[in-house]
């Protein structure tokens, strides 16, 4: 069944979609959208350093994001410019540096739309194979993680004072994001990466009564999104990154319709709570 | 386990310097186990600061903290917002450290007035709602040593007297250290055993004057009120002027405190007690 792309392509995008709409929960609850982008606009200047260096790509893309990931952190300890300020500098650096480097290296051809916008093409069984391995070690390490990472997203102080290491938590999930921008820059590609974390999550919130169930809804809505963005691919010959994007987009939507609010009624409302 | 005979945390001759500013300096404090220590002074004279270096969430840039080990920490934060994106009912909020029982988050949340809040998402909650259930959730963890940075900010009068009485049981039940940090300059919880007043360094140290005794008070609070509370009696010897510097007994006039300073205040504060408490509480209590 892996002879056939689409099946590969539908395969390896529901692999990221899983592990990335956990993560995701943690970007929108900690407001780190900029972040992400930052990671995934710093995975060019990975891919670069792979054609240069003669490595392996996704082990680059991470090895470039982590860098910047921990520059980051470091940064933000010592500099006198803001969180924001810093990132854009960190993103459209990267991404610049990166397109520059690819520029100079004229003797190689590479797919610059594949890598911005992804291409279900380029999706082999070895692929498919690295984000399934890369996808289950990252949420094992964030199943190992989720209560100390949980504890310091509601409060950084009281997870200190209480003993749960928040800075190592930290960084654990910066390095997770770096993996997760590594294995999916190929279906979705760099500039949409921080769509797949982002959309599921925030869809997924509306249905969730806890953090857990909404990890977990988030990763059903992306699986689905990417479904339904690659056959809509298929159909219409559209780039696959951003039909997937459009596809969550459209179940974002939906989630706000009147449809969902049907959804939400048989709930029991329970005290406290605003129906 | 923990031994009964060392403080639970002791912070020695500590100071925080930020920007080339001493955000407190020259704090001495200890907490022992079944101790009760209250924090008091004016707004900014660092009784925050001093409960994060009690914590160890900050590091002191000179003195020493220290911290019994194995020590099990509670910490109610001054003020917190629970971002709105995030899930989280009142019962996922007391696991969010450890885990419990169901019998004693029921138990924590019947103990602070609020059982039936138990499903409710958290940003839906009342500032007073919000302050007991941060409570609940570290009486249902039974910690060792307990830090509650203003615990009773938002809740009226008679809640206030009723989280006191709470706060005194869990001392007595739990046998835990508990640091406390007052939102006023005079009442204070009469399970105090001792009262620390801070203005960027330790001004004085002393126990309360029960409310209890005094007829004055009794009727100003009332019975059972009075026996919650109790008022702490400033005593001077140097006064903090607007400008930051620090007129002393003898009048002269220094930059800054000196270590071995006694007590000092803002200029016509804390001359008569009752009226000053009077009056702050009457600012507090529009609820």
């Amino acid at each position: 069944m892996f002879d056939d792309f689409f099946t590969r392509a539908i395969i390896a995008g529901v692999g990221v979609a899983l592990v990335a709409a956990p993560l995701g929960c943690f970007v929108v609850w900690r407001r780190l959208a900029y972040f992400g982008d930052t990671l995934s606009h710093a995975a060019l200047l990975g891919v670069a350093m792979a054609f240069l260096l003669e490595l392996n790509v996704t082990l680059s893309v991470f090895i470039v994001c982590g860098a910047v990931a921990l520059a980051l952190v470091f940064l933000q300890r010592n500099a006198t410019l803001s969180s924001d300020a810093l990132l854009g500098l960190l993103a459209h650096s990267s991404l610049a540096l990166g397109l520059v480097a690819l520029a100079f290296m004229t003797w190689i051809r590479i797919d610059l739309m594949g890598l911005l916008f992804g291409d279900i093409l380029a999706v082999s069984v070895a692929d498919i194979s690295v984000i399934y391995l890369g996808g289950a070690a990252v949420l094992a390490v964030l199943t190992l993680i989720w209560n100390p990472l949980f504890a310091a997203t509601v409060n950084h102080e009281i997870a200190e004072a209480e003993g749960q290491k928040p800075d190592r938590t930290n960084i654990i999930f910066m390095l997770l994001m770096a993996t997760v921008i590594a294995i999916s820059m190929k279906i979705v590609g760099v500039l949409l990466i921080t769509a797949l974390l982002i959309i599921p999550a925030a869809t997924a919130r509306r249905f969730a009564r806890g953090p857990e169930q909404m990890a977990i809804i988030a990763a059903l809505i992306g699986a689905a999104a990417v479904v339904g963005g690659l056959f809509g691919s298929l159909n219409w010959d559209t780039p696959s990154g951003p039909s997937i994007v459009v596809a969550a987009m459209v179940l974002f939507l939906l989630s706000l319709s009147p449809l969902a609010g049907l959804l939400l009624r048989n709930r029991v409302v329970l005290p406290g709570e605003k129906p | 386990m923990l031994n009964p005979s060392e403080p639970l945390v002791s912070l020695k001759n500590v100071g925080l310097e930020k920007s080339g500013r001493w955000l407190v300096r020259g704090i001495d404090l200890q907490v022992r186990s079944g101790e009760i220590v209250t924090l008091i002074g004016p707004n900014g004279s660092g009784k925050s600061t001093t409960a994060k270096l009690a914590l160890g969430i900050h590091q002191p840039d000179e003195g020493e903290a220290r911290r019994a080990s194995g020590l099990k920490v509670g910490y109610v934060p001054q003020k917190i917002s629970v971002d709105w994106t995030l899930p989280l009912t009142v019962e996922r909020f007391m696991r969010l450290t450890r885990r419990l029982s169901s019998a004693d988050t029921k138990q924590a949340l019947a103990a602070t007035g609020i059982a039936h809040l138990a499903s409710a998402e958290v940003r839906n909650l009342s500032g007073g709602e919000f302050q007991r259930a941060m409570l609940a959730r570290v009486i249902a963890a039974r910690p060792d040593f307990l830090v509650l940075d203003e615990p009773v900010q938002g809740v009226d009068f008679a809640g206030e007297i009723a989280l006191y009485e709470l706060i005194t049981k869990i001392r007595d039940d739990l046998g835990c250290g508990i640091l406390l940090i007052s939102h006023d300059l005079h009442v204070v919880m009469a399970a105090t055993d001792q009262v620390i007043c801070l203005n960027g360094h330790v001004c004085c140290k002393g126990s309360p004057d029960a409310v209890a005794e005094s007829a004055e008070y009794r009727n100003l609070f009332g019975d059972r009120a009075a026996a919650s509370l109790a008022i702490y009696q400033h005593n001077h010897d140097h006064t903090h002027l607007p400008d930051g510097t620090v007129r002393h007994a003898d009048g002269s006039v220094t930059d800054h405190c000196h270590a071995d300073d006694g007590h000092h205040h803002d200029d016509g504060e804390h001359k008569d007690p009752v009226s000053a408490a009077v009056r702050n509480r009457q600012e507090t209590d529009h609820v």
